[in-house]
């Protein structure tokens, strides 16, 4: 089974949230930010340009012409490659684990797994960002000494940043796998 | 909970057998090892789990059936796997199929409630996860699973997590050493070594580091005992030698060279690529130094380096003395205490005075000097950068002597007028407690004591020019030393080993797996694909990074600010100070 809702990110930018049910206990939920528009590119480019122009009239020396061509290319490409971030991917697996998957717009993936043994729970949390206060989902890790406490909070789609309407779709799911998982262990 | 059959991709194109692998009931999961080929004797079978589980200390059983329809008539099969069960008796009983021309494979356990009712069993979920047993078999997961001292190699498989199936494919390493195409009793399938490549050269090679490592051992032990000779133990020589950062380098080289070569077998796998890290950062060292030294005796470059030394000592000097004959007259507009500068001056310059004549004394022997320094490259680059940085603090040592006796005056003058300051409001400070007590002053005193403090603080800004100056001097000489030392410490702490093992094997240093969702059709059991995440370089050097020399002062900015402005003594006599303390 497969959907996708239309949502919108804490500054009101458009996301893409796919949902795939693979079966009662694998599910995956993908967060897509938009592209990298042609309008953005172009103008940083053409101010850089324009800036490295100036210099030039300036003070004659073709040495900073070519410097511009340089950082924009270099820049260019280390925007996609480590700042920008198309999707990001959290697969949940009943007894299994929680996955999240980061792909950059360079095609890289960055991916972390965590086995469900750790995970104490999944939890919306609220955070003072900037000026504002915004809802983010995140994972509890259990402390392997004491398995109450919590060691640790992993963040969900933190470059993303979801509303909480999305975020409670998310939640939904992931807490019925939860439930799940934690019925079938009691029982057998 | 729902069950988890890992499943080598090596066997998926396997003959129809049975499962051999090693049941974890905590997580409900089976990780399977190897495919048994018909035709068997079920009592060699056995056997060979007995072996097996014996030798690698894993509980070893035939966990289900495995049956690739291609050619089999597929009726008489299916009652004939079913039949299987009654013989290896576990639980569950898996029974994998996969299908003719069809990508989906069937899969299902069997739950036998007990044994004497046939028939009456429970189903569970299944996901078939797929696992490259090489690998997984050759990756080393991070971080570490600690096990307690003592138990670390004899304990029984693990089960904690994901470590748990990593460790039972490592441990079962003496279940894949068996050939499949060996003509034996019992026909497996599983991932198999193609062989080594060159192998004859490894041979060579391990044949080898046994007497190599012994006489290395030898060797070093002799440098050693020389090294703590009683000689070495006379007064001044252990002052110097902990001054100058050549010594210093030698020795860290010693300690390495002394664990690379020890005859001691490496415990674990950390030790073992401490060991590799510090050989290939050791060979590399090596490999640049000898760069350097044919690059240095090449077109007599040592003497157009000599030539180009005492000009530059000459050149250096020379600035110096104008620098010293701007300050005694009116640097920058400001009024100095005539006086007190002439004095400054007069001193400082006489002093440059002796260096440059002492330079010129040694000029004929730079150059020999310069043809041996050159020759210690072939110990290394480290070495040679090492001794660049102590020929460079000789050099300039006139620089440093002027920041002593700059910030030694300055320093005097902070304390009187401090002391001269609590005399005012009536205070001292009482030695005996430590501490600022309140105190009724004469007139008497507190006349000397106006006189004394309006004397020194006309004088301080003189002194406090001359000390500012010399000091930035010092801050360069400092700051290039520090560069070298940096470069120094990049070569030897460097991980080169672990970094080219994450570059061209990712998978032999593991953060842990990810996996990936293969094709799905409802009603068919769910199929992952588990790779193995590598580590990111930065953990990778953050780990495996070797111990750097520590002879640099650990100081903070706003320590050193603070140093600075009180005109205590940085770098490197406060270091000795400390060790004191």
């Amino acid at each position: 089974m497969e959907d996708e809702r239309i949502f919108s990110d804490i500054c009101g930018g458009r996301l893409a949230l796919q949902r795939r049910y693979y079966s009662s206990f694998c599910r995956e939920f993908c967060v897509s930010c938009p592209r990298l528009s042609l309008r953005s590119l172009t103008s940083v480019t053409c101010t850089v340009w324009l800036v490295a122009y100036g210099l030039f009239t300036l003070c004659e020396n073709s040495t900073i012409l070519s410097a511009a061509i340089f950082i924009t290319v270099l820049g260019l490409l280390g925007y996609l490659h480590f700042v920008k971030i198309d999707q990001e991917t959290l697969l949940i697996i009943d007894s299994l684990g929680i996955q999240m998957t980061s792909s950059y717009a360079s095609g890289k993936e960055n991916t972390t797994f965590i086995e469900m043994d750790k995970v104490k729970d999944i939890v919306i949390n609220e955070a003072i960002y900037m000026q504002k206060v915004i809802y983010y989902l995140c994972i509890l890790l259990k402390d392997p000494r004491e398995p109450q406490k919590i060691s640790q909070v992993v963040p969900v789609f933190q470059s993303a940043k979801p509303r909480l309407d999305c975020l409670i779709e998310v939640y939904k799911s992931c807490q019925e796998v939860l439930a799940h998982q934690k019925a079938t262990t009691t029982r057998s | 909970m729902v069950l988890k059959a890992f499943f080598p991709t090596c066997c998926t194109s396997a003959d129809s057998g049975l499962l051999v692998g090693r049941w974890v009931p905590e997580q409900n999961s089976a990780v399977v090892l190897a495919v048994v080929h018909f035709p068997f004797i079920p009592i060699q079978v056995k056997e060979l789990l007995a072996q097996v589980q014996q030798a690698s200390q894993v509980g070893l059983a035939v966990v289900g059936t495995w049956c690739h329809r291609q050619q089999e008539s597929e009726e008489s099969l299916g009652h004939f796997l079913e039949g299987l069960g009654t013989i290896f008796s576990h639980n569950p009983w898996l029974q994998l199929c996969r299908e003719r021309g069809s990508k989906f494979w069937s899969c299902k356990a069997t739950h036998h409630q007990g044994p004497g009712i046939a028939g009456v069993s429970r189903e569970d979920h299944v996901i078939l996860i797929f696992y490259d047993q090489r690998k997984v078999l050759l990756s080393y997961l991070h971080p570490p699973t600690i096990l307690p001292d003592g138990q670390a190699r004899d304990a029984t498989a693990s089960s904690e997590g994901l470590a748990a199936i990593f460790d039972t494919v490592s441990r079962s390493e003496v279940l894949f050493c068996k050939d499949q195409f060996d003509e034996g009793p019992v026909r497996l399938s599983h991932w198999q070594s193609e062989g080594v490549e060159a192998s004859i050269f490894m041979e060579l090679a391990k044949q080898a580091s046994g007497p190599v490592c012994l006489l290395v051992t030898c060797l070093l032990s002799l440098v050693s005992a020389a090294s703590a000779c009683r000689l070495w133990k006379l007064w001044p020589l252990p002052f110097i030698a902990s001054k100058l950062s050549t010594c210093e380098q030698l020795h860290h080289r010693l300690e390495h060279l002394t664990l690379v070569f020890s005859t001691q077998k490496a415990q674990s796998p950390a030790q073992l690529m401490r060991k590799a890290n510090m050989l290939v950062s050791m060979l590399l060292d090596v490999a640049l130094g000898l760069t350097l030294l044919s690059w240095l005796h090449s077109n007599n470059r040592i003497g157009q380096l000599a030539d180009a030394l005492i000009p530059m000592a000459d050149h250096v000097a020379e600035e110096l003395q104008h620098l010293l004959q701007w300050l005694m007259g009116a640097p920058a507009g400001l009024k100095m205490n005539r006086a007190l500068d002439q004095v400054l001056g007069r001193f400082f310059l006489y002093h440059i005075h002796l260096w440059i004549s002492y330079i010129h004394l040694m000029s004929p022997f730079i150059e020999r000097i310069l043809w041996h320094v050159g020759l210690s490259a072939c110990l290394g680059l480290t070495v040679a950068l090492s001794i660049l940085s102590d020929i460079l603090a000789l050099l300039t040592f006139h620089i440093y002597c002027f920041y002593v006796y700059g910030a030694r005056l300055y320093c005097l003058k902070i304390c009187g007028l401090s002391s001269l300051w609590r005399l005012f409001r009536g205070k001292k400070w009482n030695v005996l407690r430590q501490r600022v007590d309140s105190c009724s002053y004469d007139l008497d005193q507190l006349f000397i004591g106006t006189l004394l403090f309006t004397i020194l603080v006309f004088l301080l800004p003189t002194t406090a020019l001359y000390y500012l100056v010399f000091t930035l001097l010092r801050l360069l000489v400092v700051t290039v030393q520090g560069l070298i030392h940096l470069l120094v410490d990049l070569i030897n702490s460097l991980p080169l080993y672990s970094l080219g093992l994450r570059l061209c094997r990712p998978y032999r240093l593991a953060a842990g797996v990810k996996f990936r969702i293969l094709e799905h059709e409802a009603g068919r059991p769910l199929r992952l694909l588990m790779q193995i995440n590598p580590l990111p370089y930065s953990s990778v050097v953050r780990t495996y990074r070797l111990p750097s020399c520590g002879c640099h002062p650990k100081y903070s900015w706003g320590s050193l600010c603070r140093k600075l402005f009180f005109g205590e003594l940085i770098y490197p006599w406060k270091q000795r100070g400390d060790k004191q303390d």
